[in-house]
């Protein structure tokens, strides 16, 4: 500790902190550009200049160590003399365009200069101009503006990982850009749009739409993963303006990934449902909410008397809120079926029975920090949820070595220090191998069947290293990703990395889709568990894939997208086609669901509803709608009210969304954040094929309606369009060129697809994603396929 | 689109064996893994190799080789101005036009070689054998005005002794 004083102010500070550290934490403010608490220190733009007695000269509050005794001035004629020149140089080059620049209003730029600068300019001299370059839909540049500040250098090295943005030239002729021109990729590059001190980058969906200070804020939660990023909803005049990342240093600190920060695009887009509607014969038509509901309610009472309640299901979307989710399980199983289910992607259900409480982190995001190995099976982090792997980043940063069991050699923005990439049936083997190697390395006993399974299995290089990694860490993480828990071999790959964790001492680690799997599973959204998790043996229902392939009499479907959101689109669609009777609660109308719905309920997206999310660490976090619901939609839970009360079942007369949270929340029990799961042996390992295997990736934009309809995100390179990527070796086999159409045959179902040759797919498997336009059609996710060269 | 580098994507191959040996040497001077440390050598060889002046694509073999993030190394090469980015001539004689020498005559050895060559500072002669560059301090002061042609340093400058080095060369 150091005893310093800032402007007379005595206080103690930790040794090594800067100066504007203490400063910040005593409430004293020092301008600066350059600082910034979430990067390292370049103390390039001299605002900061402070005045230290005994020393000569100012210097840089934020690269100057406090030391005992330091006596520091902050508005010493010396500083303030200081401050006001750098000021003046600062905008020699900068164009003073206020009045055309988006930062107007939120510009640090505009704010010091008139706190610290002077009122009038001497410079009558020619300025500096500098050509834009275009890096992409989601930032705008003004690079004139640029103070060459470097917080957006030091953004993609240190935070994104991955240096786009650089100074070229010297002195006068700094630029900050890419050099040639190119589009950024960084997942997070949003964030450089908050760090920019100036408006050289700025949010282009957003430019020239508005000033802050019309805008409101509200606060709310990110919807599109399981982290559960806090952000700040800005709007005007009932209009959503933009999202904004809201500070929670336990969750997001001060970032917000691309997805989360561009999805409200999707939110105005003109498929949104403006009113309820129904299907009379063949002609759709609007009407008022009494009117559909009742159809809606004697739809489903006319199948139910018909065909019996146990054929009808619901399926919920794994991004719904806590409320929604808790009402529907509850109506459905008032009225008799267990028929419900939020896991539309997933493709194997054979361990729900053993699941843990609901797929958790098992340890908070702050926590995930300070691993010294991690292992990532099935993930794709960056894109899957690109908070987590930035606190994995940081882990890295700090020394911890990650590694991945694969299908493909994903492009990741930290250093995997071992790999092994195989078909998605072989991951089962590889972990099987590292099991191996972990189990000769501990000397714990296998468990049972264990020794049979691993009898035959090779122990490579790679797993003995992992194994190794795994042991010796003194914190270690075992994560199945996303892409992991959409595979078919999902209960093999489970059980397995957690035997890994327990023999490693790891923690295990399940990160599922959607942005409230979590909340799913507490309340009861599963077919054979309730709310609080009580197994149901007796009238288990259909999970969502029994309830697709045998078919339901009638759907009840919330906020689903069958041809988009679900593992095996063509299954999904038959099923929903077939159906008698459909209700599609959703906030987007498509000529899809005109063809096999029967009624359209507008419900709000969560910026026009009051909810819950329940992250991967099992926070419960509520929020308040921001906007009032466009047009005729109205909140999910209020229209899930509504409906118990015509069918007239008891306790659905709550006021408010906080009361069905309450309730859900005492029911769903206390939190059980570990994933351990009793143990079940695979009963085989994967059998080489010489078939070609289609790994449905699940990319970062094709999560859910909201995402697919943003169009600035859809314009990104990360928006993956329908296209069979290949590595070069099946692409030889197979006569096929880099950039060929040629057509892929998935049972009956033929499709022309675009190739692209890329190293990282392994032998025999072709990527094909899922969620994307183009592969409705398709049937699994995860299959056998044929490529033929003729068109 | 979601994987590494395709292997045809690589622009290693632009390097020579040579160019790559002679980097391996200063690679090999650095700790194993603070090979980006070579970069300022790698790109003057790079550039050697290449007629005197860098294009984007060595400047990503360089990248590659190094391991770094090609704008990492633009930033390196943009700054220095001893790295040339345009094509140049055969001959880049070096004018330095910093204090000391602006004291003792450097503008007359500026316009001497304009008038001598017919191009100003920063152009390159059409037949493409010289190219005149204004430079900062040499480190020569002593012995002002100074100009670099190459790897050589010509010193206490006048207009005769400028005419003999120029004539001299091929
Ligand atoms: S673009 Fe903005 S953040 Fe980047 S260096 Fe310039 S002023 Fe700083
Ligand atoms: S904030 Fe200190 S030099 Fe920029
Ligand atoms: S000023 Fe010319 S060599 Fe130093």
């Amino acid at each position: 500790m150091a005893n310093i004083e800032i402007n007379g102010k005595p206080l103690q500070v930790a040794d090594g902190a800067m100066v504007i550290e203490a400063a910040d934490n005593a409430g004293i403010t020092i301008p600066r550009f350059c600082y910034h608490k979430k990067l390292s220190v370049a103390a390039n733009c001299r605002m900061c200049l402070v005045e230290v007695d005994k020393v000569a000269k100012p210097v840089p509050a934020c690269a100057t160590p406090v030391t005992d005794g330091m006596k520091i001035f902050t508005k010493s004629p010396m500083a303030l003399d200081a401050q006001k020149s750098v000021m003046e140089f600062l905008l020699i080059n900068h164009p003073l365009d206020c009045p055309i620049c988006d930062q107007g209003g939120e510009c640090d730029l505009q704010d010091i200069a008139v706190g610290f600068g002077q009122g009038i300019s001497r410079y009558h001299e020619a300025k500096r101009v500098v050509a834009d370059k275009n890096i992409g839909p989601l930032i705008a540049t003004e690079m004139t503006r640029c103070i060459h500040c470097t917080r957006c250098v030091r953004f993609g090295q240190e935070v994104a990982g991955i240096m786009e943005l650089g100074a070229t030239g010297r002195g006068e002729n700094t630029r900050i850009g890419t050099y040639v021109e190119r589009t950024v990729a960084s997942e997070m590059s949003g964030n450089v749009i908050d760090l920019c001190p100036v408006g050289a980058l700025t949010s282009k969906p957003y430019r020239y739409t508005g000033r802050p200070w019309e805008n409101n804020q509200s606060k709310s939660i990110a919807a599109h993963d399981c982290v559960g990023s806090n952000i700040e909803i800005e709007t005007r005049r009932n209009k959503v303006m933009r999202f904004l990342p809201d500070d929670n240093e336990a969750i997001n600190e001060i970032w917000l990934s691309d997805r989360d920060r561009f999805s409200y695009l999707g939110l105005k887009h003109v498929d949104r449902l403006q009113s309820p509607m129904i299907k009379q014969g063949d002609e759709w038509k609007e009407t008022d909410w009494q009117t559909a509901l009742n159809y809606a309610f004697e739809g489903l009472k006319t199948v139910i008397k018909k065909e019996g309640v146990e054929n009808i299901g619901a399926l919920v979307s794994p991004s719904a809120t806590v409320e929604e989710m808790y009402l529907a399980q509850k109506l459905m199983r008032a009225i008799g079926s267990n028929n419900i289910d939020h896991r539309l992607r997933q493709a194997d259900f054979s361990d729900q029975d053993i699941a843990p409480q609901f797929p958790a982190l098992g340890q908070s995001l702050t926590d995930l920090e300070n691993n010294n190995a991690i292992l990532l099976v099935g993930s794709w982090i960056r894109k899957d949820q690109p908070i987590i792997a930035h606190r994995i980043r940081q882990a890295t940063r700090k020394g911890a070595k990650v590694m991945s069991v694969n299908a493909v050699d994903f492009d990741f923005n930290f250093p995997i220090e071992e790999k092994v990439i195989t078909s998605p049936a072989q991951m089962v083997d590889s972990l099987a191998a590292i099991t191996k190697a972990l189990l000769t390395l501990t000397g714990k006993p296998a468990a049972e069947g264990l020794d049979d399974l691993l009898s035959n299995v090779k122990v490579s290089d790679a797993h003995s290293e992992i194994a190794k990694k795994l042991h010796g860490a003194e914190k270690a993480t075992v994560i199945l990703g996303t892409q992991a828990m959409l595979q078919p071999q999902l209960a093999d790959l489970r059980a397995l990395a957690n035997v890994i964790a327990e023999l490693s001492g790891a923690v295990m680690s399940t990160l599922s889709d959607g942005a409230n799997a979590a909340g799913a599973w507490l309340t009861g959204v599963v077919p054979h568990r309730t709310c609080g998790g009580e197994a149901i043996v007796e009238k288990c229902g259909k999970n969502a894939s029994e309830m697709f392939v045998s078919g339901m009499n009638a759907f009840v479907l919330l906020d689903v997208e069958p041809e988009f959101d679900t593992a095996n689109p063509s299954v999904a669609m038959k099923a929903v086609n077939d159906a008698d009777f459909v209700i599609s609660m959703t906030p987007y109308v498509t000529e899809e669901m005109k063809a096999y719905a029967d009624v359209l309920l507008p419900v709000s997206p969560s910026s026009e509803t009051s909810g819950t999310f329940v992250n991967a660490e099992g926070t419960w976090q509520s929020f308040a709608g921001a906007v009032t619901p466009l047009a005729e939609t109205r909140p999910a839970w209020k229209v899930l009210r509504v409906l118990g009360n015509i069918f007239e079942v008891d306790g659905f007369d709550y006021i408010t969304s906080e009361d069905v949270r309450e309730e859900a929340k005492q029911q769903a029990g206390t939190l059980n954040t570990s994933n351990k799961m009793q143990w079940r042996c695979p009963s085989s390992l994967a059998k080489s094929t010489d078939a070609v295997n289609r790994i449905g990736l699940l990319p970062i934009y094709a999560v859910d309606g909201v995402v697919r309809r943003s169009e600035a995100l859809q314009q990104t390179d990360d928006a993956i369009p329908a296209c069979v990527i290949i590595n070069a070796d099946l692409a030889k086999q197979n006569n096929i060129q880099d950039e060929d159409n040629i057509v892929v045959a998935q049972n009956d179902v033929k499709l022309t697809l675009r190739v692209h040759i890329e190293d990282s797919i392994p032998n025999n498997c072709a990527v094909i994603p899922q969620g994307v336009q183009g592969v409705e059609g398709f049937d699994a996710a995860y299959s056998e396929i044929t490529l033929s060269t003729k068109s | 689109m979601i994987g590494y580098k395709k292997k045809d994507e690589s622009k290693l191959h632009l390097l020579t064996e040579a160019s790559l040996k002679e980097i391996d040497v200063w690679i090999n001077k650095y700790p194993a893994d603070k090979k980006q440390s070579a970069v300022m050598s790698a790109l003057r060889i790079a550039q050697d190799q290449n007629r005197g002046f860098l294009t984007e694509d060595l400047m990503d073999a360089v990248a590659e080789y190094l391991d770094m993030r090609p704008i990492a190394v633009y930033e390196v090469a943009t700054f220095y101005s001893m790295y040339e980015l345009e094509p140049v001539g055969k001959h880049k004689i070096y004018v330095c036009t910093n204090i000391s020498c602006m004291l003792c005559g450097s503008d007359t050895v500026v316009g001497h070689l304009s008038k001598k060559l017919g191009i100003n500072l920063g152009e390159t002669t059409v037949d493409g054998r010289f190219t005149l560059k204004e430079v900062e301090c040499l480190g020569a002061c002593v012995n002002a005005p100074v100009m670099q042609i190459g790897d050589t340093y010509h010193e206490n400058l006048t207009e005769e002794k400028i005419d003999q080095v120029i004539d001299a060369l091929d």
